[in-house]
Parts: structure tokens; sequence; C-alpha cells
């Protein structure tokens, strides 16, 4: 029952699929990679991309145009970073309940705010799929990945762009220092808060724009639960590519392609219960933490918070 | 003090967000904080709501003071209840009085068992499982849809062709009696509470308790003393997930009496915010469990009341959850609202410190 995944054109179209469902796990996941390298472990992602999915769709419905919807959501992305940042930095709070309480709380408002504001299911005009010229018309590779929208590419690019930053600059290297001896770092003169307020808002607003491709570059629509989960799934990825852009991509790769063959197999009908192909990303969610866990090093200071005065 | 001024500030961004929604916060918040003190329906509805918010706070507890997070006592609920229901349906013509205990057994050995994977994952593996716990609430909830449309579903539904995804009714000598007639209050908030008499007695007048603690408090220095700090992990997040799967075939029992989608309501969650309210106390619990029973069922009637979606009671917990722990430190330091509101000072006064 499973030939009917063998046909070129349908494993096309899950390559396809999942080069596009890597976008919300890269962005989510290369975000949420500053914040913990600089020591904050946020885990109000999957609600901060709620929010970003809900405010993008809004903005969008109303206003007619996706980019500014794009924009809404990184702003809120950067209003509710700011929050877990003074939550985990400043009052140096537990930080695996504060990011529960992130999550419920964007969750919750994006429910919320749905019903209020829209209240029925619609759709709007998102972003259209850019092919790149020449690119896309190679056979197979092109419709694989030359031919998406521009936030695809763009979630791509950060991959060398992250890298860079975070091995090549100075920046990037007092990010690295905070997460692993706040102490030497600050003696350095180095801010450790400063450092830390900026890679959670990045990291957050990032979030954000992946909530946001959801509804603008995916769906096309707003969904009650759209992010299903991704969110916390882009925070074991982080683990998983071990603090690391090539690791993290590698690891959304796997994972959209899993996304996107369990949505295969619902579009095509074969003949076993949905809900099977659906548990495969959370199930393997679990077996690649418990691979990957056992391995020492992280950055030292995570979950740590940091107080000047001892 | 701190926490009433948490929910004080949560219930203050609440009504900023009533403002922007166009509606008037205060006849919101009369329907949604009077609303459930006001009548015998909003008591006991009160009442009800508290029942598997204490339940699921327990188990939270037990967890959190074993410093191990559970936030998968959704999950635990869904399959605590699943495994309670089929063994009822299973033995339809035992007696009650063999059945109903067994049933709650059986359901808090099937929590105890979803809640046992992640705590064996962190132990043995050191798999974070903050991540693990949420995504088996996702499985579970999977899980639980597919047995209810397919190898549970009530035969009734296959043969109208209505195909909702529920399994038929207990039979009857599970149902838990009603304490009150007209209400849905049942025996269910007596056994939450005198669970949480027994949860406080076990954390802290047995050594097995203490032990637990102990981990929780300073894992390597319980190591050091020679504690099995790993098989204490299993063990809590083991009688977490049971105390949830048992929430949630009370759920069943006393209410619904039969497994439906939606079994878990978001207590699971809420549990967390009435344990963390009730400062992570057994007895603690029980007010808060009871204030977040109100919390849930007045937004209810708010959203009757003024048009306003309930789901802002998700919204209000994530903010108390935020206040609760964001403030915590003014607890743990006292003099850290001096040095928050004082001026930065240069960086060389450091040395001498």
């Amino acid at each position: 029952m499973f030939a009917q995944l063998l046909h070129p054109d349908v494993i096309i179209g899950i390559l396809a699929t999942g080069v596009r469902l890597a976008t919300p796990f890269l962005l989510a996941a290369l975000g949420e990679m500053f914040a913990q390298r600089s020591g904050v472990y946020n885990l109000g992602v999957e609600g901060v991309m709620m929010m970003g999915a809900f405010s993008g769709f809004w903005v969008t419905l109303t206003t007619g145009s996706p980019w500014l919807g794009v924009l809404a959501a990184l702003l809120i992305g950067a209003v509710m970073g700011l929050l877990m940042a003074f939550i985990s930095v400043t009052l140096q709070a537990e930080q695996g309940i504060s990011g529960i309480g992130l999550y419920m709380f964007g969750w919750g408002l994006a429910g919320f705010l749905f019903r209020l504001l829209v209240g029925y299911v619609t759709s709007v005009d998102g972003f259209h799929d850019i092919p790149l010229p020449g690119l896309s018309r190679i056979p197979v590779l092109g419709t694989v990945f030359f031919d998406h929208n521009w936030m695809v590419y763009f979630s791509y690019l950060l991959i060398p762009i992250t890298w860079y930053i975070l091995f090549k600059t100075t920046w990037g290297l007092k990010v690295r220092a905070v997460g692993v001896t706040p102490e030497a770092a600050d003696t350095l003169g180095v801010s450790v808060a400063r450092i830390r307020y900026t890679c959670v808002i990045i990291g957050s607003m990032l979030a954000g724009m992946a909530g946001a491709f959801l509804t603008l570059g995916h769906t096309n629509m707003y969904a009650d639960n759209i992010t299903a989960g991704r969110g916390f799934i882009a925070v074991a990825l982080v683990y998983f590519g071990r603090w690391t852009p090539l690791g993290i991509a590698g690891g959304a790769l796997l994972f959209s392609t899993v996304d996107a063959l369990q949505l295969w197999i619902q579009v095509l009908g074969i003949d076993i219960p949905y809900e099977f192909p659906v548990m495969a990303p959370y199930v393997l969610t679990i077996i690649v933490l418990a691979l990957v866990s056992g391995r020492i090093w992280q950055p030292a200071a995570l979950g740590r918070p940091f107080d000047r005065e001892g | 003090m701190i926490l009433v001024l948490a929910v004080i500030g949560a219930l203050l961004v609440g009504a900023f967000l009533l403002v922007i929604a166009g509606a008037n916060p205060i006849v919101a918040y009369r329907a949604m904080l009077v609303g459930p003190f006001s009548s015998r329906y909003g008591l006991t509805e009160t009442l009800v709501k508290t029942t598997p918010l204490l339940l699921v706070a327990l188990g939270i507890i037990i967890a959190f003071r074993s410093g191990i997070l559970n936030i998968g006592a959704e999950g635990q609920m869904m399959i605590g209840a699943l495994c309670g229901t089929a063994f009822a349906l299973a033995f339809p013509n035992l007696h009650g009085a063999i059945l109903l205990p067994a049933t709650i057994l059986v359901s808090f050995l099937g929590g105890a068992f979803w809640g046992g994977i992640p705590g064996w994952l962190k132990a043995k593996l050191n798999v974070n499982e903050i991540l693990s716990t949420i995504m088996l609430n996702s499985i579970a909830w999977q899980l639980m849809i597919y047995f209810l449309r397919g190898p549970m579903i009530d035969p009734k539904e296959r043969s109208y062709g209505t195909g909702v995804p529920q399994t038929q009714q207990l039979p009857h000598q599970v149902w838990l009696g009603r304490l009150l007639p007209r209400t849905r209050l049942h025996w269910g908030i007596i056994i939450a509470i005198g669970l949480a008499v027994l949860v406080y007695i076990f954390l802290w007048r047995t050594s097995l308790g203490y032990k637990m603690r102990a981990v929780g408090a300073q894992k390597e220095a319980a190591r050091y003393a020679g504690m099995p700090v790993e098989r204490l992990l299993v063990l809590a997040m083991a009688l977490s997930g049971g105390f949830a799967g048992m929430a949630g075939m009370i759920e069943v029992l006393g209410i619904h009496h039969r497994l439906m989608d939606g079994i878990s309501a978001g207590y699971g969650f809420s549990g967390i915010v009435a344990a963390l309210f009730g400062q992570l106390h057994p007895l603690g619990a029980i007010p808060a469990s009871f204030l977040f029973g109100a919390l849930m069922l007045g937004a209810d009637m708010m959203q009757r009341a003024v048009a306003i979606p309930a789901a802002i009671v998700f919204t209000i917990q994530g903010l108390v959850v935020l206040f609760v722990v964001g403030t915590d430190i003014f607890i743990r330091r006292p003099d850290f609202a001096q040095r928050l509101f004082r001026r930065r000072r240069p960086a060389a006064r450091k040395e001498g410190a």
C-alpha cells in the first residue's frame, strides 16, 4: 500500500515539501541557538510562534500586505523576547518554568485574539513562490530546491549567516563566552545582561517569523494549534544540532522530511489510521533526544542566571 | 503576599487585554470573579473543576519537589483514562466495590507508565524531561484519538454512522456518586483532598518522601549520601504521572461516564499553575486549585456574559506563571528590590565584593 509513495512525482513532491517545511524549524531553531548559546533556555518558542502566526495572519488579513504581516510577527516576537529576557535575565527566574509560562501566555492569547478579531476560517493572500531564474528549470532539483517563496530562501541563507556571526565575529565570540563562563566575560568588560537580552530577543523575533511562515508562506490561513509543537521541536533541534548552525540545519531537514512524508501519507489517502503518521515527528524527537543527550558538551552556563553580585 | 500581587498583576494585564478587545473589564471581571461564588451552580461547578486540577497539581508537586519538571500531565491524563476505561469496559459484570477501585488503580498505572518513560529517559540518558513530556502529550493525544475512532468506539456510533470519537458508557456500578442532587458535584473532590493529605504525609513524614525531596534540593549531595538518585527520579515521574492518570479517570467516572476527546481540557497545564501557586505544597494546592477552578469556570461565564473568548484564561494563567517565577527572587533575596532600582554602580566596585 506504500507503493504510491515510490512514484517519482510523489518523491519529488515529498522532497519539495520537506525543503519548504524546514523553514519554520530553521528560523525558530537558529534563533533559539543564539539564546541558548548565551546561556538562556527559552522554552516559550512555541507560544511566540503561535503569536507570530496569528499576528502575521491578522495584519495581512486587515491590510492586505503580507510584508506588514511579517513585520508584525517580528515586532510581537521582539516584545515577547523582551518579556522573557526580563524575567530570566533581570529577575533570574527558573527558565524551564518561565518558558512554559510564556508558552501558555502566547498560545492562549493567539487563540483568544483569533476568536475575538476574526472568529471564522478564512484564507489570506500570502507570499507567492519565486522560481529562481535558471535554477528552477533544472529537472527535479529545480522543483525541490528553487521554487519556493522568499522566506524559504531566507531561512537557508541564515545557516551561513548565523554560522559567520557566531564563530567569526567579535560579537559571536562574546555570545559564546557569556554562555560558558559569564563570570569571566563579565570581568573582561562584556555586559552579560546586554548580550543575553539581545540573543533572546533575536531568537524570539525569528520564532515569530517562523510562526508567520506557517500562516503566510505555507497554509495561507490560521487555525488553532497551527504550530502543532514545532516550537518545542525547534528547541530539541538545538540539542540535536549541538548548538551549531550546520547541525541544526541537518536536524531541521530530517524533521521536515518526516513532516512532509506524514502529510503526503494523509494526502494520498494511504490506508493506515492517520494518527500514526501524525505521531511520527514527536516520536522521532524523543528518539533523537535519547540518542544525542548522553554526549557531554553544552554551553556550561545554559539555564543558569548570572548575578553580578553573587 | 507576593502571590496575591502576582494574581492581581495578571488580572490587570488581562483587563488591559479586555479593554483592547473592546469589552468592559469591570463587567467582564464581575462575571468572572463573582459568578463562580454567587450560586449553588457556581460553587459546585468550581469544585467539579477543582478536582482534576488538584489531582494533577499533586502529581506535579511530587515531580517538582524531586527536581524533575513534569509538563506531561495532559498526556498522562489521557493514557490513564484510556487504560482505566478499557479496563472497566472489559469487566462490566464485576461488583462496583471491586471494579471501581481497580479501575482507578489501572488508570494510575497507565499514567505512571506514561510518566515513567520521560523519568527513565531523564535518569538513564539525560533527556530533557520538559521536551520529552511535551512530545509525549502529542503522542498520547493521537493514541487516544486512534482508540476512540477505532477499536474502542461506541458500537452505537458505528451503527448510526455518526462516528463521534467516544467509547460506550461505563457500567453504572463504577460511576462516582453525586454529593449533591441536581449538581455535577461528585465524590472525586473528597478523594482528591484525601490524597492531598496523603501526599503531604508521604513527602514530609516518610523516609522515601524525604529522599525524593533531598534529590530535588541537592541532587549531587543526595547521590553522595548514597541515595539511588536515578531510581528516585523515575519513581517521582511515575507517581506524578499516576496522579494525572487518576485525574483523567475520575473525570470519566464522575462526569462523562465515558471517554471522549477533550478529557484533559487543559487541566494538565492549569495543574502546573495551581501547583506553583500553592507553593509546591500539597495542602497549599487545595486552595490554589479551587482558585484556578473558579477562574476557569469564571472564564466560561464571562464568555457567556460579554462574549469574550474563554481562551483568555490560558493567557491569564500563563501570566500568573510568569509573575510567580518572576517575583520569586524577591522572596529568595530580600535585598533584590533595592538592588534592582539602585543606579548601576561602576564595575570597579565589584573588586571589593
